[in-house]
């Protein structure tokens, strides 16, 4: 269980010359569950990405349980939770469908779905408390429900990997403790968790890990350890009273999508 | 006028049979493709790469090969120059593929004006299905085929190429080539709706009967039904009103599919007009 599942190895992103990532290091076990912190454009969708192999980076390399980028896709080990407003919630796909598409790895070209498809979106959509939702159009969901569809959608997928970009922005004080219960259970499976956010509060309640980012990583392990008023100034250049106050803030109260910008 | 006699009336001229049956085919095609179009956000990429076919159309129609190999070339062909102005300037995407696909369509309108050669330039402009030959619907049957089997076996990843691109990519699905698959596709329907429509009002049976599809529905599977089930009747009655008043065929069809659209605009029964000011009625009281 205490296997090296990501390893980030002196990864340097660019784009068009830019470097938006500067050599990243990180190493994380399976059974963590990691908040990925910093402010819009300090490289957390960046590292996302870099982890889903959807950028070459520049230097470095990434390894997914050992696995390089090409065999980590073929296996569906990493899934990914979107940000709501990446979504275009009017396209016409039920809850169903879309917790279907997280099993499109596993099946043939004609992407028809076989029993174990069938009873993996099911379980799925039972775990998030969705199933009987399962013929709504996405669009008639209210936001805690079209996250948890999403969610469904990386539990019946069963990768290894999972991040989530801004999972709690907009959703119900339910559709948090449920996803926080799921996400802890995960990780008693086994299940490697990386999520990005910017509110501070949640993230100690039940992170084991923090990653600070700003343009490279500069700090990562234990919570307790990570998780200074100093860290977190250096991560977010200043106004050091906010953070002391949001570190204090054991229970996530405040639901909006902070923005430290 | 008798209902019967104006149905079987313009079935006794061969050419109205044939007219009729590759519109129909045309129209349940293109009408299969605009779904797609329209959840990918890909109308003006249709306009312009219907228009950039036209130097291929030209081209092919000189060295005596099927139109549809130089509106593939073209057609791709436009949207590859599209990205690369795109990504080696400052300027924005709706600039560049107006000025591409304007540029290539000049193109074609100074070749088919300085080369000596029996195209017809209405013809591709306004579409000639009243006269199509022989050779044209062997052309037409077989980028149906394509088009609908590439479809029928794509179709799922497709909807999640268009649905949600980073989920497919981390899946391991190859979403470039669905890009080009799309693409191809495209390129090669504009030249089968040319023959009906013509250059112009092509983009109107790839973005129309998606359009008004997506308004009815719910489901992706409703949706393509009744697309194709609107493409394919504009394009039958098209053509024949077309045949009584005498008029333009592509004109017909493509205000007929208008009309349907704005019916499904003003009456759908969850997306339309008239729900939605009554549910805001109900709402405000």
């Amino acid at each position: 269980m205490n296997a090296i599942s990501i390893d980030v190895k002196n990864v340097t992103v660019a784009y068009h010359g830019k470097v938006a990532l500067h050599s990243a290091s990180l190493q994380l076990k399976a059974g963590t569950i990691c908040g990925l912190v910093g402010m819009n454009g300090a490289g957390k969708s960046t590292l996302f990405k870099a982890i889903m192999g959807f950028v070459k980076p520049v230097t470095g390399q990434i390894l997914i349980n050992g696995l390089s980028i090409h065999q980590i896709q073929k296996k569906c080990l990493v899934a990914y939770v979107p940000q709501s407003e990446e979504v275009d919630w009017d396209f016409p796909v039920s809850v169903y469908d879309v917790v279907m598409m997280g099993r499109y790895g596993y099946m043939n070209l004609l992407r028809i779905p076989r029993s174990p498809d069938k009873q993996a979106v099911r379980e799925s959509l039972e775990r998030v408390e969705m199933w009987q939702m399962r013929d709504r159009q996405i669009g008639e969901l209210s936001g805690g429900q079209k996250k948890r569809t999403f969610f469904a959608r990386a539990l019946a997928q069963q990768g290894m990997v999972l991040l989530l970009d801004e999972p709690f922005a907009g959703v119900d004080i339910k559709t948090e403790k449920m996803m926080i219960n799921l996400l802890i259970a995960l990780r008693q499976a086994g299940h490697t968790i990386l999520i990005s956010t910017h509110d501070l509060a949640s993230i100690t309640t039940f992170c084991d890990q923090v990653v600070l980012i700003n343009r490279s990583i500069l700090a990562y392990g234990d919570t307790s350890e990570v998780f200074t008023e100093e860290n977190l100034a250096r991560t977010f250049g200043g106004s050091v009273g906010d953070f002391a106050s949001a570190k204090n803030r054991f229970t996530p109260v405040n639901q909006e999508d902070q923005s430290w910008t | 006028m008798d209902l019967v006699q104006w149905f079987a009336a313009p079935l006794q001229h061969e050419f109205m049979v044939k007219a009729i049956l590759v519109s129909a085919l045309v129209g349940l095609v293109c009408s299969a493709l605009s779904c797609f179009m329209t959840l990918k956000g890909w109308a003006l990429m249709g306009d312009a790469v219907s228009h950039a076919v036209m130097p291929g159309v030209v081209i092919a129609y000189i060295l005596n090969i099927p139109l549809a190999v130089g509106a593939f070339v073209f057609g791709v062909g436009s949207v590859i120059a599209i990205g690369f102005i795109k990504s080696k300037t400052r300027v924005k995407e709706d600039t560049v593929i107006g000025l591409v696909f304007t540029g290539f369509f000049a193109l074609g309108l100074v070749l088919v004006s300085k080369v000596k050669s029996s195209i017809d330039l209405t013809h591709i402009l306004f579409g000639n299905v009243l006269g199509i030959s022989d050779s044209d619907i062997m052309q037409t049957i077989i980028i149906s085929v394509i088009t609908l089997v590439t479809l029928a076996i794509l179709r799922k990843d497709l909807i999640l190429f268009c649905f949600d691109s980073t989920h497919a990519r981390s899946i391991g699905i190859n979403i470039v080539f669905l890009y080009y698959v799309l693409l191809s596709l495209l390129s090669l329907t504009a030249v089968a709706g040319l023959q009906t429509v013509g250059i112009i009002l092509v983009v109107a049976m790839l973005v129309t009967p998606g359009a008004t599809a997506y308004l009815l529905s719910d489901r992706f599977d409703h949706m393509i039904l009744i697309a194709m089930a609107s493409g394919v009747f504009s394009s039958v009655m098209g053509t024949y009103i077309s045949y009584h008043i005498d008029g333009s065929t592509g004109g017909c069809i493509v205000v007929l599919q208008t009309l349907l659209f704005v019916i499904a605009m003003i009456f759908a029964p969850k997306h339309g007009l008239l729900v939605r000011s009554r549910k805001q009625l109900s709402d405000s009281v």
